[in-house]
């Protein structure tokens, strides 16, 4: 499974370069503003981040290493759990700044011993000593050696401090530590940094003015998350350089999960990482979907049990029905006519992702602007839809069409032409003719414009016509008259113009946006399982102990165990008999009733004809089985021992759900 | 106005003294009066309290340094455990003792040792009959450092048996420092605020030198006029002085008003302070962000403050456990029935009866609720089917994490946690729109 490594990889630098981008502007203005310090503050950036908290731990590895790289050699990030008092932040942080001092100087100087950490005075002194030996030590070295991977740093570099989550530091840990730095600012640099999740309202939420009146803040606002989705969609979904799609139900729930439930990319990632996974290795055929140029050496290689199972597809069978007979029986034995046909239909395939993209992308310019956005906003949702089914036939289509017709030109012209250009910037061979043909659509508008100027005259002097007319009569005529030539009028030049220009679109969609179940060959390329992926990300942990409880046979693999209606099954384990008696009863269960309808269903088993004699008396391994069963779902965490009545047990579910 | 008059120092230091603390003259002479000669046993232990910055750091500072008494600072904040605080004493007191640095580093982890270690400190010193004065600083921290602390400061003269004075300087009254177990009473003594007429007169002294000291004064006046409402802090008031003084100089740089020209730049600069007092002074925008603006000389509607980003965005089922929240921590428990359970429909027509039994109970704050209470509540006002999965379990601690709910009671209960909702029915309103 090298290819999916390889995925990984890109993804990850698709994500790096995204970070790096949006974080170089960030970087520039901290250089500009550390150096100058007014009075005690300290030059402090708020950085916004939004919600997804699970993506920060990314974006912060990102900023330091960036700033590292580019500003200082001393960041410390810490995190609010590490630091639950202020004597635990000075050690975290002192260790950070030491370490990573190590790490630059032990490339010159052998010498630097590093002081053991528990005997260090973790105390801001302690540090400003350590910070002023660094840089007199980084002084006089200058001149000595050269010093490739300093001189990218400044004299006297700044001290970073990352704050990762603002919102979990507790409130008197943070206020410590500002009143102490900002004692010392005169002697150490400090630059802080924090990572806040919610609104910069936090801030003064969490510091009472006279700490944050020491702060000067200045406020980041990092890229909305919703943004990063799409451009992380743009590059990974909408690209034909990936061999491996998803189908339109999985791209569904990928996108459901990312908007209903974290807003994370991270998250959305691992989702995709996991569906590259479940295709790879749940469908044999897989091996083919990897880059155009290694589809060749592979098809070549495939053994006859791979040719049948490419026969066996259902969309190839289809396209064999569809040729003549000679060519079905070739196809269904000769296993190297086989292939070959398979390497021209993967061409075919990899061909029609090129047009469909670019495509897509100009439907997509038309449908954006439209009011009320029929076929949505985003590009995503086009694209869902695309792949769900034929998007001609839909009603959103049919209407944003009917939209589409009554655009006014300038919207349309600009709109031509940028479909002109993504389809220039395409790679695919078939668009020099559709590009000529929008091309002579633009000199249309553009010869139109000269009349129009023409038709307004015209239109003028009606006007001044009608202001002759005194006549009511006549007046109510002429009006009625022009309205008519007007509506005739509409339909001249730019109307039939604009018809064409959204006929021919339409034409352009039906060619090239069919949906990619109808293709051939697709099962090799798509994921599809859409359920299964909801399944293994959205984890159902109350209705997957529901389900394990109330039918047991599901999974067991008993069909013994099955049960029809609502009845109580009396082989099933005790725990799911006890479970089920438990369903049935109120907020508060008495636990002799409850044994007792637990030996009835129990012995109704073991006899049929249950003694009068062993009614009365419950059966000792009957009681002890109920007790197991008991303190088991005590232990699930279904029930609980209540103070109330000493007999009685409290349910801590209503019903499972 | 009282002359600083003491036999034992020079008069020279005394004058000096003077100039450098303004409208302090009558605690300074009180302090000179207990401090008594160099060699003299002083009070055990003076507490002083004022109001933040009323210039009981800056005057013991400079008092002690313009008559160079022997001395220790320390600020408690910075040395946050009792050790620390003990050693940085004993580390201060022998560097001044010896003057150069000192090659061994003390330890010191009880009180016990301290007194020990300080005898030997003060006995190594040529002056040691001369008071030797311990100043700390922020001492309200020293209230939660172990018990003993206090009290061993407040008798450090008994204690050591050296001459010693221990000075505790803090924001809040002796009242609320005293232990239970009862102790030594120091010596209280109060700073008073900074008058309207003190301000003027201590902004004033530090002048830009380009310009005349009358000319900052009426600046300082101005200033002053604008913000003495609102902040009478001395730190404030100087930041933001220096901050203006800039725009206030451009009529007379460019020329087109002179230095007396007072009415002009007061004209000039009114609009310009008020501006200020809307954002700098409530570190709405950064004051470096503020001086980028004034250089630019371009609008500040650009530039947004912190509280213009309060919208947080939210994924959509978040939203509506927030609200679900919301609703579960001020609606009481017997209603839930009337708004959830019958009318499946009208949900119009609930959410207009809500808003009157709000009011009342807003007054009493959120209420803690279950957690069951919460999905139920999410489960019949999310339209569509929710499935309990795993992911919404996390994010409700992700909300609480991000400080939007708070959890009650003790986190590690499994069974039945308990929530509270944390915001504001504004951010309510921001998130159901």
């Amino acid at each position: 499974q090298q290819i999916q490594e390889d995925l990984n990889k890109q993804l990850l630098d698709n994500l790096v370069n995204f970070l790096s981008q949006s974080h170089s502007g960030f970087q520039e203005k901290t250089t500009e503003w550390t150096c100058r310090m007014k009075f005690r503050e300290i030059p402090t950036a708020a950085l916004v981040l939004g919600v997804n908290v699970t993506d920060h731990d990314l974006t912060f590895r990102g900023l330091s290493d960036v700033l590292q790289d580019n500003v200082t050699p001393y960041v410390a990030l810490l995190e609010a759990k590490d630091c639950p008092g202020i004597k635990n932040l000075m050690q975290k942080l002192m260790g950070q700044l030491m370490s990573c001092d190590v790490d630059v100087d032990s490339l010159e100087d052998e010498d630097y011993v590093p002081v053991s950490q528990n005997r260090i005075r973790c105390s801001m002194p302690s540090l400003v000593s350590w910070y002023e030996n660094v840089t007199k030590k980084t002084e006089s070295e200058t001149p000595n050696k050269k010093r490739n991977s300093s001189s990218r740093h400044w004299q006297s570099p700044p001290v970073v401090v990352i704050f990762k989550d603002m919102e979990s530091f507790t409130t008197k840990v943070l206020q410590d530590f500002i009143v102490i730095s900002s004692q010392h600012i005169h002697e150490l640099p400090l630059v802080l940094i924090f990572g806040i999740a919610t609104s910069p309202m936090i801030i003064h939420r969490l510091l009472p003015h006279s700490v944050s009146s020491l702060l000067c803040i200045e406020l980041f606002q990092s890229l909305s998350c919703k943004e990063h989705l799409s451009t992380i969609i743009d590059k990974l979904l909408l690209t034909s350089q990936f061999p491996f799609k998803l189908g339109g139900k999985v791209v569904q729930v990928l996108i459901n999960i990312f908007l209903y439930h974290d807003f994370s990319v991270q998250n959305f990632i691992k989702g995709f990482q996991l569906c590259i996974m479940e295709h790879f290795y749940s469908q044999p055929l897989s091996i083919l979907c990897s880059q155009l140029v290694d589809v060749k050496k592979r098809v070549c290689s495939l053994s006859h049990n791979q040719c049948e199972n490419i026969r066996r597809l259902p969309s190839f069978r289809r396209y064999v029905e569809k040729q003549e007979s000679r060519k079905q029986i070739e196809l269904l034995t000769d296993d190297s006519f086989l292939k070959e046909e398979t390497e021209k239909l993967l061409e075919d395939l990899h061909v029609y992702h090129e047009n469909y993209v670019s495509i897509l992308r100009c439907l997509h310019v038309f449908t954006s602007s439209l009011p009320k956005y029929p076929l949505g906003k985003q590009i995503r949702e086009l694209h869902c839809a695309c792949l769900e089914n034929r998007v001609w036939e839909t009603e959103e289509y049919e209407s944003s069409l009917q939209l589409a017709r009554m655009l006014n030109k300038t919207d349309l012209v600009t709109m031509v032409q940028q479909c002109v250009e993504i389809l220039m910037s395409s790679s695919g061979k078939e668009f020099d003719k559709t590009v000529e043909k929008l091309k002579k659509f633009l000199t249309q508008f553009q010869n139109l414009e000269a009349e129009a100027s023409q038709e307004q005259d015209v239109s003028v002097s009606s006007q001044k016509e009608l202001q002759k007319k005194t006549d009511l009569y006549h007046l109510q005529k002429t009006l009625l008259e022009l309205k008519e030539s007007r509506r005739s009028k509409k339909l001249t030049k730019f109307e039939m113009l604009r018809f064409e220009v959204v006929d021919y679109m339409d034409s352009l969609v039906r060619k090239y946006l069919v949906p990619a179940d109808s293709r051939t060959l697709h099962e090799i390329v798509y994921f599809n399982a859409a359920t299964v992926l909801r399944g293994h990300l959205n984890a159902a942990p109350r209705t997957a102990l529901h389900m394990a409880l109330n039918t047991p046979h599901w999974y067991l693999k008993n069909q013994a165990l099955r049960c029809d209606g609502g009845g109580i099954c009396n082989k099933a384990p005790d725990i799911c008999i006890v479970y089920k008696l438990h369903l049935e009863c109120g907020r508060l269960i008495n636990l002799v009733d409850w044994l007792e309808a637990f030996s009835t269903v129990v012995t109704a088993a073991e006899e049929g004809n249950a003694d009068a004699a062993s009614s009365d008396q419950v059966d000792d391994i009957i009681h002890a089985r109920f007790i197991r069963a008991v303190s088991e779902l005590e232990l699930l965490g279904f029930i609980k021992p209540s103070k109330q009545k000493t007999d009685h047990v409290a349910r801590l579910t209503w019903g499972g759900c | 106005m009282p002359h600083l008059e003491h036999p034992a120092y020079p008069a020279a230091d005394l004058l000096r003294l003077e100039s450098l603390v303004p409208c302090r003259e009558s605690q300074v002479s009180t302090l000179l009066s207990i401090f008594g000669e160099r060699q003299h046993f002083s009070f055990p232990s003076i507490f002083i309290y004022g109001h933040t910055s009323s210039g009981k750091t800056y005057v013991m500072q400079t008092l002690l340094t313009t008559l160079q008494l022997p001395h220790v600072f320390v600020n408690c904040v910075e040395y946050f455990t009792s050790r620390l605080l003990l050693e940085e004493i004993l580390i201060q007191l022998q560097s001044c003792s010896s003057g150069k640095e000192q090659t061994s580093p003390v330890h010191c982890d009880t009180l016990n040792d301290f007194v020990r270690l300080f005898k030997q400190a003060v006995a190594s010193r040529e002056d040691q009959d001369q008071t030797l004065y311990i100043v700390l600083d922020r001492a309200e921290q020293l209230r939660e450092m172990e018990a003993n602390i206090l009290p061993a400061f407040l008798r450090l003269q008994e204690l050591t048996d050296r001459n010693v004075t221990v000075v505790l300087l803090s924001e809040i009254v002796w009242e609320l420092f005293r232990p239970n177990v009862g102790c030594f009473e120091p010596f209280t003594m109060y700073f008073p605020d900074y008058s309207i007429g003190h301000l003027q007169k201590i902004l004033s002294q530090n002048h830009p030198p380009q310009y005349s000291a009358d000319f900052y004064a009426a600046y300082i006046n101005i200033v002053l006029g604008v913000f003495y409402m609102v902040c009478r802090d001395l730190k404030e008031l100087r930041h933001l002085a220096a901050l203006n003084f800039a725009k206030y100089c451009e009529p007379v740089v460019r020329g087109e008003a002179n230095e007396r020209d007072t009415r002009k730049l007061w004209k000039n600069i009114e609009p310009h302070l008020k501006k200020a007092m809307q954002t700098v002074y409530l570190r709405e925008i950064s004051s470096s962000q503020w001086e980028r603006l004034q250089h630019n000389g371009g609008e500040p509607g650009q530039l947004k403050g912190l509280s213009a980003h309060t919208h947080v965005e939210l994924p959509y089922y978040s939203k509506f456990l927030l609200i679900a929240a919301y609703l579960a921590s001020y609606n009481p428990v017997r209603t839930d029935k009337r708004f959830f359970l019958k009318h499946h429909g009208k949900i119009k027509k609930t959410n207009f009866m809500k808003k009157h039994e709000k009011t009342s109970n807003h007054l009493l704050g959120p209420k803690p609720f279950p957690l069951d209470r919460l999905l139920a509540i999410l489960y019949s006002i999310v339209d569509s089917r929710v499935a309990p999965t795993a992911n919404i379990f996390s994010q409700i601690t992700s909300l609480v994490t991000l400080q939007l709910l708070s959890m009650v009671g003790q986190s590690d209960q499994l069974d039945g946690p308990r929530y509270k909702c944390t915001v504001s029915l504004d951010f309510i309103r921001a998130i159901a729109r």
